[in-house]
């Protein structure tokens, strides 16, 4: 595209006020564009004035200094045939400046340092659109939709279902000799209609039925996934039969150091006798996306020794039990015990969520169906029935010969008469007491299968399972609280057992769930766009490779994975699995990795253009590196607020933090720049940063680049980060005028001028 | 006015967390999406909330990506102050009319503020439940999207209004604004109209309306809020005293045959967070908590035992049976304890009602034709593409309601598929 150039200057929402706009006009002209003024550049007239321009003159790359980019995107926005740049004069400048204090005058003309400011952001953002191109979506040469559900349980059933109903092709891969998963041993299931008081008949035969007669989709029964490989919108994926292994199964991860040792021959190779982890299967099946839904295991409960699994006949899990009530008869006098600790805590057994709690009411169910005077003791510390799960419990208090209590369960003995002997503390019935019973049924919890394996089987530079899973206890989850789907693996969407605990309803919602996204991420991908979080973007990482020098750290540090390499090391990108944070192109010290809008000769020509006085002392100069999704929006609502902000900072906006190249902080340094501040995300097991771990990555840069210029005689103090979240914004004022102050203390930086 | 929407097309009725999560999964697998929200703006009931537990997060964190993700996107188009008045036809072809109220305030608007600097006028603020004022014209809050002011026109003198609109310089006051009747064609419904909180009020026995040490959760979230009422302190309403010991009665409401049989989910997580507001404003202060069942079940349970260990807090298993407000301010929490049978007069300072969630799309739904259960919680029908989303459907928290919202979206374009 032949860029043509139109920049134009808003005076409206108190710009014009406080700034001088033929200064502001003359610094654009400078850089080469004649830029216009309008009192109100959104309004109808403004807009118009756009709308001629490129109509009449083919202006097609437009620079809009105005309001926050985070407003005005429908006014501004002028097809999909042009550039459009924003530079922020509003929130971050005419409404930063300084109030008069009350009862003093609005000082006469317009504040120097206020002026500075704004002729600084109309040469970013004029440098900017320079440096803009228009980006050109990424396509698979072919794109294969088909969805590959691994797991036919109740969640592997229903997503495959879920899919085909809205005309996916879908192939539904099982361990087990016969799809259901754990609910083909069921005798009933909880209630899902109101009032919640009845067990209902199991409808997984149904569900079976249903996906085995739909054209749409595939069932593999006794068949694993050896290994996936490739990316979303044509992974590769080797089948094989359970239980055995192959070549092609999936190679364990091998770091860079443990490679050295290997091909030392001082350590074992683990992937002896695999293919390597590039290497395309030719008989393998081409999908789009991965659904999994591996589900749970019944969790061991023999460590608790005083309730005596393992030791005492008749002491059976819940899963046991409901074997026994789906094959015949149960007892007619059972203990329900929800709480392992004794009198130690008061927690239930491990992975139990609150499914546990409605398992022991349904069976307490079945003891009053089978025995005409059977008597269940549900032994509980919390009871644990969210939501609409309540009206069953509250049913189940009504029924006759079953009893619920708070109790700490000391002690489960055999006594003489082959009954078992359930001793209690701190019960609702009064005092310590010993129940004599037929059975004891212990809330073994559900593990999911990801505890145990990699159970994804990738075959990723970044090995084969999901990443940092001892956050969730080993569960296959998200860390988003509002982004239940989000996973570290582009086009792979857990739900189910194996993300967490979860009734039957609950999975059927968390799979149709999984299956839109697993929908989702095909279609974006056929579009060339990105999914989650930066959805709809048609940019992409481009690699200039020949001055690759196979540093692998921008594979390493893909928090997504979507990097891997060849033998030597070269990068091989998986665009489809990329997220376009560009965590790739902040890690790269050879600085080759960038996108059409948004690279280091872009970043670091827009540092440069900042104006830095080199003989003034009052006016020395920090510049300000802002994760736009957070910290960006706190630095608007503060300006919102009218809140000061020294007039000594520029912001610039960056994807994530992930994204900083610390060759910008040298730009920074060398160009006479005083100090950088970065302002990114919360780090650490609660993290917030949308990329996972962009924050995280750019403070330890900024740890490295500070002992750089320690060595060049430079203060490491210069440079900064700080956490900010999006509610910050009446803090953040403070912390960057902090960080300023600092810089101050320091002095000027000894290169300026040079 | 009339919209044709294209095949496949899908009306969310409620932009919250579920409204929004369910209008985007829709609109980024490539469906048009029609968005409307009773509020002037989006966000819901969560826009309201300090944090998110237990990650202790802002909810404007995952509402900003959630914006920048409707304005991105040419699929989704939004109408705030709207409402459905009726539906007809089928699933596949529904004809919904829309009811969009005077905001009284046009698209010109830039959100200067310029207006309200003149207003004279102030009114209770909805968005802090009424515990101070904003101005007649205003920006609903902080993060409002869209970033566009609403007059309370009646509420305004007429010397008011000529003030505001002189005020205006991009001609954004329109007075004459009337209600417009929007016409769309969509193949499928979903239905997430979310919650209010339980009106305390109808709690006699916890008497609200005693004493100005009894608050509700949803109060809580306010005070701790930066941009809250009383800009993130903790104070006791009335007297603006810094309370050194504070109650929070569980289930006031849920799980209670005479007002909500059902538990509503959140309460005791949100009790568990609302302690760390405390703690990180009055480390010593005494917090004393009657609960039932404490309900933080699979992640949750390490966050309920981290505040356990609390050294400054009782939990207490008892439902509250009275609150006695004092002279000095403070309030006594009257309960039994479940387990030791002992007798519990507590006073405190302070006093939190952990009050649930009543379904909010009530009788309204039910006069629309949509399929309701007997406490107002919609019941999915998919077969006629008329589908519940997050708390609409089930008492849920923010994680679930993301998990039900994006099965909503995959349900509502599988009709016409």
């Amino acid at each position: 595209m032949d860029k043509v150039y139109g920049a134009y200057l808003c005076t409206g929402c108190s710009i014009g006020d406080v700034l001088d706009i033929d200064g502001l006009k003359s610094v654009a002209s400078e850089a080469g564009m004649e830029m216009q003024d309008h009192s109100c550049l959104c309004g109808a007239a403004g807009r118009a004035l756009i709308e001629k321009d490129i109509a009449e003159k083919g202006v097609n790359t437009i620079v809009v200094c105005a309001c926050s980019p985070r407003v005005m995107q429908k006014e501004f926005d002028f097809g999909d045939n042009t550039i459009t740049v924003r530079g922020n004069l509003r929130e971050q400048v005419a409404w930063t400046a300084k109030q008069p204090e009350e009862g003093e005058e609005a000082a006469e003309g317009v504040d120097e340092f206020l002026q500075e400011m704004g002729t600084d952001y109309v040469r970013m953002a004029v440098v900017r659109a320079q440096k803009t191109d228009m980006p050109e979506p990424y396509h698979l040469e072919t794109i294969n939709k088909r969805i590959l559900v691994m797991g036919g349980g109740i969640a592997g059933l229903t997503a495959a279902k879920e899919a085909s109903k809205a005309g996916y092709q879908v192939t539904v891969v099982e361990k087990a000799d016969e799809l259901g998963g754990k609910a083909i041993g069921w005798r009933k299931q909880f209630p899902t209609k109101y009032p919640y008081a009845e067990l209902e008949a199991p409808t997984v035969g149904q569900m079976i039925a249903d996906v085995e007669a739909d054209g749409n989709i595939t069932v593999k029964t006794a068949t694993e996934v050896a290994r996936i490989a490739g990316a979303p919108g044509e992974f590769n994926v080797t089948f094989k039969a359970a239980g055995s292994t192959g070549e092609w199964d999936a190679p364990a991860k091998v770091t860079v150091d443990e490679q050295d040792l290997i091909d030392k021959g001082e350590k074992e190779d683990p992937n002896a006798g695999l293919r390597v982890y590039t290497e395309l299967n030719p008989d393998g099946e081409t999908y789009g996306s991965v659904v999994l839904a591996t589900g749970w295991r019944p969790a061991d409960v023999s460590e608790y020794e005083h309730l005596g699994y393992g030791t005492i006949t008749n002491v059976v899990t819940n899963m046991e039990f409901e074997k026994l009530a789906k094959d015949g008869k149960v007892p007619a006098k059972v203990a329900f015990i929800q709480s392992p600790g004794a009198k130690e805590h008061d927690k239930d057994f491990p992975y139990c969520n609150s499914v546990t709690s409605m398992v022991a009411l349904k069976q307490a169910r079945y003891v009053r169906e089978d025995n005409p005077d059977g008597q269940a003791f549900i032994l509980y510390q919390h009871m644990r029935t969210p939501g609409n799960t309540e009206l069953f419990y509250k049913s189940m208090q009504n029924e006759d010969g079953v009893f619920l209590s708070k109790a700490s369960v000391t002690q489960v003995e055999a006594q003489d008469d082959g009954s078992l002997g359930v001793r209690m503390e701190d019960n609702l019935l009064g005092e310590d007491a010993t129940l004599n019973v037929d059975m004891v049924v212990l809330a073994a919890g559900m593990v999911p299968t990801t505890v145990d394996d990699s159970t994804i089987n990738l075959a990723y530079r970044q090995g084969p399972a999901f990443l940092d899973l001892d956050l969730f206890d080993g569960y296959a989850d998200s860390n988003f609280i509002c982004f239940p789907y989000e996973t570290r693996r582009t086009g792979v969407y857990t739900c189910g057992g194996v993300r967490k605990a979860e009734t039957m309803e609950e999975t059927i919602d968390d799979a149709t769930g999984a299956a839109l996204k697993a929908i989702q991420c095909i279609e974006s991908a056929d579009r060339g766009v990105a999914v989650h979080p930066r959805s709809g973007d048609k940019t992409y990482p481009d690699f200039f490779f020949q001055r690759c020098t196979q540093c692998k750290r921008c594979t390493e540090e893909c928090p997504f994975g979507a990097l891997d390499d060849d033998e030597k090391g070269t990068p091989l990108p998986n665009p489809t699995r990329c997220r376009r944070c560009g965590t790739c192109m902040g890690a790269c010290p050879e600085r080759i990795i960038g996108f059409a809008d948004y690279n280091i000769d872009m970043i670091g020509s827009m540092v440069k253009s900042i104006e830095v006085p080199d003989d003034d002392d009052d006016k020395l100069r920090v510049i300000a590196f802002v994760c736009e999704n957070d910290a960006y929006p706190a630095l608007d609502m503060s300006g919102m607020h009218h809140n000061t902000m020294n007039a000594l900072v520029r912001f610039i906006p960056v994807r994530c933090l992930g994204s900083m190249n610390m060759v910008w902080i040298k730009d920074a340094m060398s160009s006479g720049i005083d100090g950088a501040l970065l302002l990114g995300c919360k780090w650490g097991d609660d993290y917030q940063c949308h990329f996972v771990k962009g924050s995280e990555l750019a403070n330890k840069r900024m740890e490295n680049i500070g002992e750089t210029l320690g060595t060049l005689g430079l203060e490491p103090e210069r440079c900064g980060v700080r956490q900010i979240a999006i509610s910050d914004y009446d803090k953040i004022s403070e912390i960057v005028n902090e960080f300023v102050e600092e810089i101050v203390e320091l002095g000027p930086n000894p290169f300026k001028g040079f | 006015m009339s919209n044709t929407a294209g095949t496949g097309a899908v009306l969310v009725v409620g932009g919250g967390i579920s409204g929004l999560t369910a209008a985007l999964e829709a609109a980024e697998v490539g469906n048009d999406v029609i968005l409307i929200d009773k509020n002037p703006y989006f966000g819901g009931r969560v826009a309201q909330l300090n944090q998110y537990f237990p990650k202790l997060c802002p909810p404007t964190c995952g509402l900003e990506i959630n914006f920048k993700r409707v304005k991105d996107n040419r699929k989704v188009r939004t109408y705030t102050m709207t409402t459905v008045k009726s539906i007809s036809g089928g699933p596949g072809n529904y004809e919904v009319q829309l009811e969009k109220a005077p905001r009284y305030v046009n698209s010109n608007c830039t959100a200067c503020g310029d207006c309200a600097e003149v207003c004279d006028v102030e009114i209770d603020n909805a968005f802090n439940l009424g515990m101070n004022k904003t101005k007649a014209i205003y920006l609903p809050h902080e993060m409002a999207f869209p970033r566009r002011f609403v007059l309370n026109k009646e509420a305004c003198s007429a010397s008011c209004l000529e003030a505001i609109k002189s005020a205006c310089k991009y001609d954004a006051i329109d007075t004459d604004m009337q209600t417009e009747v929007i016409t769309v064609n969509v193949g499928s419904i979903i239905w997430a109209t979310g919650w209010n909180p339980y009106d305390a009020e109808k709690l006699d026995n916890l008497k609200v309306n005693q004493s100005q040490a009894i608050i509700t959760n949803m109060m809580m979230e306010r005070m701790a809020a930066p941009n809250g009422p009383t800009g993130g302190q903790i104070l006791r309403p009335g007297d603006n005293k810094e309370p050194e010991s504070f109650a929070f009665v569980q289930c006031a409401g849920s799980r209670d045959e005479n007002h909500l049989e059902f538990c509503s989910y959140i309460c005791c997580m949100a009790t568990f967070k609302q302690m760390t507001y405390i703690r990180e404003r009055y480390p010593d202060a005494k917090i004393y908590v009657f609960y039932i069942d404490l309900r933080t079940p699979g992640k949750y349970e390490h966050f309920r035992e981290k505040l356990m260990d609390d050294k400054n807090s009782v939990f207490i298993k008892g439902k509250v049976a009275d609150i006695i407000a004092e002279d000095d301010g403070g309030v006594t929490v009257v309960a039994e304890n479940a387990v030791t049978g002992a007798k519990i007069q507590q006073k405190v300072d302070l006093c939190v009602l952990a009050t649930g969630m009543q379904p909010a799309l009530g009788d309204q739904g039910k006069a629309l034709g949509v399929n309701m259960d007997g406490n107002g919680f919609v019941v999915s029908d998919p077969e006629k593409g008329m589908i519940g989303a997050g708390v609409a459907k089930s008492p849920a928290d923010v994680y679930t309601c993301g998990q039900s919202s994006t099965a909503a979206a995959l349900k509502a374009i599988q009709i016409g598929r």
